[in-house]
């Protein structure tokens, strides 16, 4: 049975389908861990259902990556078997949860992205992608209006939960920079008409969250510098964490099923 | 020639109907034939595929409805059938069948409206509450006991209920 990382072929197209599955594998992981913990049992239940429909997304789209690869790796060595340099997730998804407004913004802020890409996705002329992401963007409009009534409950609530809102949101600003970047592989995908050009999606990108955080009494920041890296496998070291605990069991006891 | 053609479509009759009566484990009162999830059953000699279609990316349930359609299958005469996942076309709560609204209304459930209104993103939604069929309801949060449902209360009645929503 293996122990050591799987080797993956990176090809274009199979690290554009690991990135998105990434993405939100390690969001919904990150969600999961407030199970047992949210301020209400509503909101328990609401991020656990968020986190099971990351879940379900990632594994749709690791079994496309390991369909387009065609070698032995499959969904669930890509989740347990790679090492951090090997996961290609936004920071963004990474970062901890904080506290409660700080998985909030963080939530906001890649459901309003998500929404748009998963429906611009729905046009690929891949059949595939196009099929996962048309499953996709109905979970996120969900997931987007729930965070955004959360925003504005917190921003336009009390003194404290305003304060904490905008912290959140000037913490994590410099993480969104890379939703929006791609490298050439990508680049030759979205010629293709395969990928979606995340920048044709800023612009209203930015409309989604300037209605919901005006309405919030909150403040988008002005600063132009972003952080960048878990794209190409340069992560925070928040992410070794997180793996050490989502892959625990598979690297105690390597195959092991229920 | 005909009673062959007969045979044949008499057999996918009964794989579909075995497969049809299948419940989903978590509003039992539902089959998957009521949900709209079965989306076909294909006969190759006395072979059978079935298609069924995932409500939401995450659901748990469909490993589960995945096995006891296999099961069905197998009792009802079929060796080794096969279910087989379809993402394309994405499922809908248009599917549901009117004999599902019912169902689901009955067993205190409300069933998901006719037009489908999600966009609308802060958009006022009007719930009818499943036992006093009182217009004056609540939405007390985006989720429910499940994804595919939210959790909503009666004004008039004081009575919780769960609404399957719109998808």
């Amino acid at each position: 049975m293996p122990v050591a990382n799987i080797q993956v072929s990176e090809t274009p197209l199979v690290l554009y389908a690991l990135r998105r599955a990434d993405d939100a594998l390690i969001l919904g992981h990150r969600l999961s861990e407030w199970c047992g913990h949210a301020p209400m049992l509503e909101e328990d239940m609401a991020l656990s259902n968020i986190a099971l429909d990351l879940l379900g997304q990632a594994r749709e789209l690791y079994s496309y990556a390991a369909k387009v690869e065609g070698k032995d790796n499959d969904e669930d060595r890509f989740a347990y078997l790679r090492d951090v340099r090997q996961y290609r997730n936004l920071l963004l998804v990474e970062q901890p949860n904080g506290d409660f407004a700080q998985t909030l913004v963080r939530q906001f802020f890649y459901s309003a992205f998500a929404d748009l890409y998963w429906r611009a996705m729905m046009t690929s002329r891949d059949a595939a992608l196009a099929a996962i992401a048309a499953k996709s963007e109905k979970e996120s409009a969900y997931h987007l209006r729930h965070a955004s009534e959360w925003i504005i409950r917190l921003g336009d609530g009390t003194d404290e939960s305003h304060a904490r809102a905008q912290a959140a949101i000037d913490h994590l600003w410099a993480f969104t920079g890379e939703m929006f970047a791609v490298d050439e592989g990508e680049r030759a995908l979205i010629h293709a008409d395969i990928a979606i050009d995340p920048g044709s999606l800023r612009g209203r990108w930015l409309t989604t969250l300037s209605g919901v955080i005006s309405e919030a009494t909150l403040e988008l920041p002005q600063t132009g510098w972003m952080q960048q890296g878990g794209r190409s496998g340069r992560h925070s070291e928040h992410l070794g964490h997180l793996l050490s605990e989502l892959q625990s069991m598979q690297r105690t006891f390597p195959g092991q099923t229920w | 020639m005909v009673t062959v053609l007969e045979r044949h479509s008499e057999l996918r009759q009964r794989a579909w109907d075995a497969a049809a009566s299948v419940v989903d484990p978590e509003i039992p009162v539902l089959t998957i034939a009521d949900l709209g999830v079965l989306r076909d059953v294909v006969l190759d000699g006395d072979h059978v595929e079935v298609a069924i279609t995932p409500t939401y990316s995450g659901c748990p349930a469909m490993n589960m409805i995945a096995l006891e359609i296999e099961v069905a299958l197998e009792r009802a005469g079929f060796c080794r059938p096969k279910v087989r996942t379809v993402l394309s076309p994405a499922w809908t709560t248009d599917w549901m069948s009117e004999e599902g609204r019912r169902k689901l209304h009955a067993y205190g459930i409300a069933p998901p409206q006719a037009s489908n209104s999600r966009r609308a993103l802060f958009g006022e939604q009007a719930v009818a509450c499943p036992q006093c069929s009182s217009a004056d309801t609540e939405l007390l949060s985006e989720f429910g006991s499940t994804s595919c449902k939210a959790l909503w209360r009666c004004k008039t009645c004081r009575e919780p209920f769960d609404y399957f929503k719109c998808h």
